[in-house]
C-alpha cells in the first residue's frame, strides 16, 4: 500500500521500473495519441489532408469546450451529466433569438445561451455544494428538465432560417482557420493558465483532493464547488450556441449523449474520476483521440454503430489500465 | 535496551509470570505445552512483527483461559492492535506461535480465525443499518427454504432465543438503526456467539456508549464469561478494567512485560507498568510563559461531545490537553478552529473578542491547526509537497489571483530546509513521503500562515522519535518567540516533557489541572479515567 518513492540515488531495479511508471503515467496518453494518429495516417491517404485534419479539429471543438468545463467538474470530485440537454436548451434559445425577419445581433445570442447555460449551472451547483445532494443526482434530475425545457421551448421543432451572421460563429474561418476551433483554442488556454497559474486553480485541485483540508486551510470550498457546476454550466452554453451555428438550424433533440462524450475525454485523459488529480492538457489528448477515431474509423468507412462500440471500449480501456497503473505505483 | 521491567518495589505479591524481555526470545520464556491445559484457549508466544523494517511489536504474548476476561493493556505503540491483527488473522506475524485450543494456528485471513472461533469487535461497528438485528446476525449465513429464499422467520426465531440465552433485552425484529450505540456492540457480541466463537476480542467497547450503557455490557461480558467463553478486553480505562476483567497482561514498546490476575495488583502498579520507568529521559521544557493571555476560551459547549470548556494560553506557553479518545478534545479543538460547530462559547484574542465560524476566520485571526489525522483531514495527498505548504497561504503569494511560481519555489525550499522535510522535490506528491516528513509539511504548512496561535491534534502520531524531537523543537521554539500552543496529546510523556500546564478532559469536560512541574504520569491517568 505504502508506496515509498525514497530519493535514495542508488538506482535500483525497483527504481528503474517506477520511473518507467512515471514517465507512462505522464506521458502514456500522449504517447497512444501520436500511435494512433501514426497508424491513420498510413491507413487512410486523405487523413493527413489539411482538410481533414480542420475538419477533426472543429468536430473536437465542441466536444472539446465541454470536456474543459467537466474537467472542472471532476476535479472537485463531481460529475455533471445534465450538460448535453443544457446545451439543446441553450442552442434553441440562442436560435430563437437570431431566426426570422428580424434576427438580434449574434452578440445577443451569445449571452442569452451562456446565460441560461449558466443559470443551470448554478442551480445545479447550489443544490450539490448547498445543499449537498449528490451531484450524480442533481445532475440526472437536470438532465431531464432541461431536456423537457428545450422541446417546451421549441414545441418539439427545429428553429430553421438562423441568420448569416450568426452562423459564422459556427462556419466561418479566421485566417483559414475555423471560428469553433478559435474559441475552443481560447477557452483551452484560459482553463490550462487558470488551472496551472490561479489561486482558484490551486483551490480547485486541493477540494478536489481532500475536502476536508482544503477546508481546513481556509479555502471556501463550497463557492469552490458552485464555481465548477457555474462554468460548466457556461461552457455548454457556449458548446451549444456553436453548435446551432454549425448546424444551421437550433434542434431540440441535439446534444444528446454529448455528456458521456465529454466525460469520456477527461477519463481517457486520465484525471481521477475521485477528484484531485487531473490537467485540461490530457482532457484535451483525450478530446483528441476520441474525434481521431471517430474521423478515422469515419474515412474507412466503417458503420457509426460499430464506432459506438469501439469508442465505449476505448474508454473502459484507458480506465483499465489507469488502475493498473495505480495499483502498481 | 532489554532493561527489566522494574516490579513494584516494597510489593512482593506473587508476581505470576513477570517475564525480562531477552534479546532472542529462548532460554526460560516459553514452557508451554499445548493441549496439557483444556482451560487454555488460546496461547501465543514470541509473536514478532516488523512494517517495512520498523518493529511494531517485538515480543507479543498472552495465555488466555476459558470463562476468563483478560485485559490486555499498553499505551500507544504498545503493539496491542498489531498484536490483536495477527490473532484475528489478519496481519502475519514474523515469527512465534499461537496454539488454538490445544491446535498450533496459522490464519491467513479473518475467515480462518473466525472459523476457528475467534472472533473480534472493533470500535467501529459496521452494522447495516436498515436491516433488522436478526438480518444482521445471520449476515451472508441466511437460514434458506428451498435452497434460496432466505428463512426470515427462523432468522428471527433464532436470534430471539439467542438473546434469551445471553440475557440480552433486544426485538431481534426491529431495524438495526432504532438501537442505541451499547445495543449495536451487543447485537455485534450475539452475532459473534451465534457463530460459535468462543475467543472474543472486545476493542475499546466502551469509548463510544455511556456509563448505563457500559453497565449494560459488562452484565453482558459477566455471563459471557461464565458460559465459558474467553474474552480479551482492550482498553486504556483502568477502571473498566477493574470492573470486568479478572487477569491482564501488560504490553510496553511492543513488548511483553507483564501477565497475571488483577487481584493481585493495585491501580497504582497497573499504571507503572503500562508507562514504564524509563520513558522521562527527555528533559522537560523551561517554561516561557509571559502570563499575558494570548487567547481566552469560555463556555465552549457541544451537546454529547464538550461541555462548557474554559481556558486560557497565555503569550509563550504551551498548554497541554490531555485525556483519553473520545474524551472531546479533538472535537474542541476544531469547533475552537471553526471546523465543527459548537452551541456556545466565546474567543479572545490578546484581550479582544473574536468571532470564529469558519477556518478562514481562524486563518486570519492568526489561528493554526495541525489536525488530528494527516491523512484523512490534513493533507491533500494527491498534491505536491509545494501545494501543501502553501495551499492555506495563496493571497501571500500572488498577484490579482495569479500565483508568483517562483515566490512559491523559493519559499518552500527554504520550509523544506528549516523543517528538513526529507523528498526528492518539491514538486513531489505528499503522499509519497514518510509519515514524520508528512507531519512536517503540515506544520510549515500552518508556519506559513504566520499564527500567534497553533492547535497541535496529536502533533506526533505516528510519526518515529527523530522526527517527534524535531516537532517538539519546533513547538518550544514557536512559543518561546511569544506564541501560544495548545497541544493535544494523548502520549503522556509527550505532554509531560513539553507542556508548560496541562488540562485533563474526561467524559466532555476539563476534569483538572495540572502544572507541568508538578504534573506526573499517574496524575493524569487518575484524572482522564
Amino acid at each position: 500500500m505504502s508506496t515509498e518513492l525514497t530519493t535514495n540515488a542508488t538506482a535500483t531495479a525497483g527504481a528503474r521500473s517506477q520511473a518507467l511508471g512515471r514517465f507512462l503515467s505522464r506521458y502514456g496518453i500522449l504517447l497512444s495519441f501520436i500511435i494512433l494518429f501514426v497508424i491513420l495516417s498510413f491507413a487512410h491517404p486523405n487523413f493527413l489532408s489539411t482538410a481533414n485534419l480542420m475538419n477533426v479539429l472543429r468536430q473536437v471543438s465542441i466536444n472539446g469546450i465541454l470536456a474543459i468545463g467537466m474537467t472542472f467538474v471532476i476535479l472537485t470530485g463531481g460529475i455533471d451529466l445534465s450538460i448535453g440537454s443544457v446545451l439543446a436548451l441553450t442552442g434553441v434559445v440562442a436560435g430563437s433569438l437570431v431566426t426570422g425577419a428580424d434576427p438580434y445581433n449574434p452578440a445577443i445570442a451569445f449571452l442569452a445561451a451562456v446565460g441560461v447555460g449558466a443559470l443551470f449551472g448554478a442551480a445545479n451547483g447550489t443544490l450539490i455544494a448547498r445543499f449537498l445532494v449528490p451531484a450524480f443526482v442533481v445532475t440526472l434530475g437536470m438532465l431531464s428538465m432541461a431536456r423537457g425545457a428545450t422541446l417546451l421551448y421549441s414545441n418539439g421543432r427545429p428553429i430553421p432560417n438562423l441568420s448569416p451572421e450568426f452562423r459564422w460563429l459556427g462556419q466561418g474561418f479566421v485566417l483559414g482557420i475555423p471560428v469553433p476551433v478559435i474559441v475552443f483554442a481560447i477557452v483551452f488556454f484560459a482553463a490550462w493558465i487558470t488551472l496551472r497559474y490561479t489561486v482558484y486553480g490551486r483551490w480547485i485541485y486541493a477540494v478536489g483532493g481532500n475536502v476536508k483540508s482544503a477546508k481546513t486551510s481556509g479555502i471556501p470550498t463550497r463557492t469552490v464547488i458552485f464555481s465548477a457546476y457555474l462554468l460548466m454550466g457556461a461552457l455548454a452554453g457556449l458548446a451549444g450556441l456553436i453548435l446551432t451555428a454549425r448546424t444551421t438550424s437550433a434542434l431540440p433533440q441535439a446534444g444528446l449523449g454529448y455528456e458521456l462524450d465529454a466525460i469520456a475525454a477527461v477519463v481517457i485523459g486520465g484525471t481521477s474520476l475521485t477528484g484531485g488529480v487531473g490537467s485540461v492538457v490530457y482532457t484535451l489528448i483525450g478530446a483528441l483521440i476520441i474525434g481521431v477515431i471517430s474521423n478515422g474509423l469515419d474515412l474507412m468507412g466503417v458503420s457509426s454503430y460499430y464506432q459506438q462500440i469501439i469508442k465505449g471500449a476505448i474508454i473502459v480501456v484507458a480506465v483499465l489500465i489507469d488502475r493498473s497503473r495505480n495499483m502498481n505505483a | 535496551m532489554a532493561e527489566p521491567a522494574s516490579h513494584g518495589e516494597g510489593k512482593p505479591e506473587r508476581t505470576p509470570h513477570v517475564h525480562v524481555p531477552p534479546a532472542s526470545a529462548s532460554s526460560t520464556a516459553s514452557q508451554e505445552d499445548p493441549g496439557a491445559d483444556a482451560d487454555l484457549l488460546l496461547a501465543a508466544t514470541s509473536i514478532s512483527k516488523a512494517f517495512a523494517g520498523v518493529p511494531a511489536l517485538i515480543d507479543g504474548r498472552i495465555r488466555l483461559r476459558r470463562g476468563s476476561v483478560h485485559a490486555l493493556c499498553g499505551g500507544n505503540g504498545a503493539g496491542k492492535s498489531t498484536f490483536l491483527g495477527i490473532l484475528m488473522g489478519l496481519q502475519r506475524a514474523d515469527a512465534g506461535t499461537i496454539v488454538v485450543k490445544g491446535k498450533v494456528a496459522h490464519y491467513a485471513s479473518a475467515a480462518e480465525a473466525l472459523a476457528d472461533g475467534i472472533a473480534i469487535i472493533t470500535q467501529e461497528l459496521s452494522p447495516v443499518l436498515d436491516m433488522t438485528v436478526a438480518e444482521n446476525i445471520y449476515l451472508g449465513r441466511e437460514p434458506r427454504k428451498l435452497g434460496w429464499i432466505a428463512d426470515r422467520a427462523k432468522m428471527e426465531s433464532d436470534a430471539t432465543a439467542l438473546f434469551a440465552r445471553l440475557g440480552f433485552d433486544i426485538d431481534a425484529r426491529v431495524p438495526m438503526r432504532s438501537l442505541s450505540v451499547a445495543k449495536i456492540q451487543l447485537v455485534e457480541i450475539a452475532k459473534a456467539i451465534s457463530r460459535e466463537s468462543d475467543i472474543l476480542i472486545m476493542d475499546e467497547p466502551t469509548s463510544a456508549i455511556g456509563e448505563k450503557e457500559a453497565a449494560t455490557l459488562f452484565k453482558a461480558i459477566q455471563s459471557l464469561a461464565d458460559q465459558g467463553v474467553g474474552i480479551i478486553y482492550v482498553s486504556h480505562r483502568l477502571t473498566d478494567i477493574f470492573q470486568i476483567a479478572d487477569s491482564y497482561t501488560v504490553f510496553r514498546d511492543g513488548r511483553f512485560i507483564e501477565t497475571g490476575d488483577l487481584a493481585d495488583i493495585d491501580r497504582q502498579r497497573l499504571i507503572s507498568l503500562i508507562v514504564g520507568r524509563d520513558l522521562r529521559e527527555q528533559e522537560a521544557r523551561q517554561s516561557t510563559s509571559t502570563g499575558a493571555p494570548m487567547i481566552e476560551v469560555s463556555g465552549f459547549s457541544r451537546a454529547g461531545h464538550f461541555e462548557d470548556i474554559a481556558l486560557t494560553v497565555a503569550k509563550g506557553e504551551i498548554l497541554g490537553l490531555y485525556g483519553l479518545m473520545g474524551a472531546g478534545r479533538s472535537e474542541f479543538a476544531n469547533a475552537l478552529y471553526g471546523n465543527d460547530p459548537k452551541d456556545s462559547g466565546s474567543v479572545r484574542i490578546e484581550g479582544q473578542p473574536v468571532a470564529i465560524r469558519s477556518p478562514a476566520d481562524a486563518l486570519a485571526n492568526g489561528i493554526a491547526i495541525v489536525t488530528e489525522d494527516r491523512k484523512q483531514t490534513g493533507l491533500v495527498l494527491t498534491s505536491s509537497v509545494s501545494e501543501n505548504i502553501v495551499i492555506a497561504a495563496l493571497d501571500q503569494f500572488s498577484r490579482l489571483g495569479f500565483v508568483d511560481g517562483k515566490k512559491v519555489a523559493g519559499n518552500v525550499d527554504e520550509q523544506i530546509q528549516r523543517f528538513r522535510i526529507r523528498t526528492a522535490s518539491r514538486d513531489l506528491a505528499v503522499q509519497s513521503l514518510s509519515g514524520g516528513n508528512q507531519q512536517k509539511v503540515v506544520l510549515a504548512r500552518c508556519v506559513e500562515t504566520n499564527p500567534k496561535i497553533l492547535i497541535c491534534d496529536e502533533p506526533t502520531r505516528g510519526i518515529d522519535e527523530g522526527a517527534k524531537r524535531e516537532v517538539y523543537a519546533f513547538l518550544s521554539a514557536f512559543a518561546a518567540a511569544g506564541n501560544a500552543v495548545l497541544m493535544i496529546s494523548s502520549e503522556i510523556p509527550e505532554i509531560l516533557a513539553n507542556a508548560d500546564r496541562i488540562l485533563v478532559f474526561r467524559r466532555g469536560r476539563i476534569a483538572g489541572e495540572l502544572a507541568g512541574a508538578e504534573a506526573t504520569q499517574e496524575a493524569l491517568v487518575h484524572l482522564a479515567s
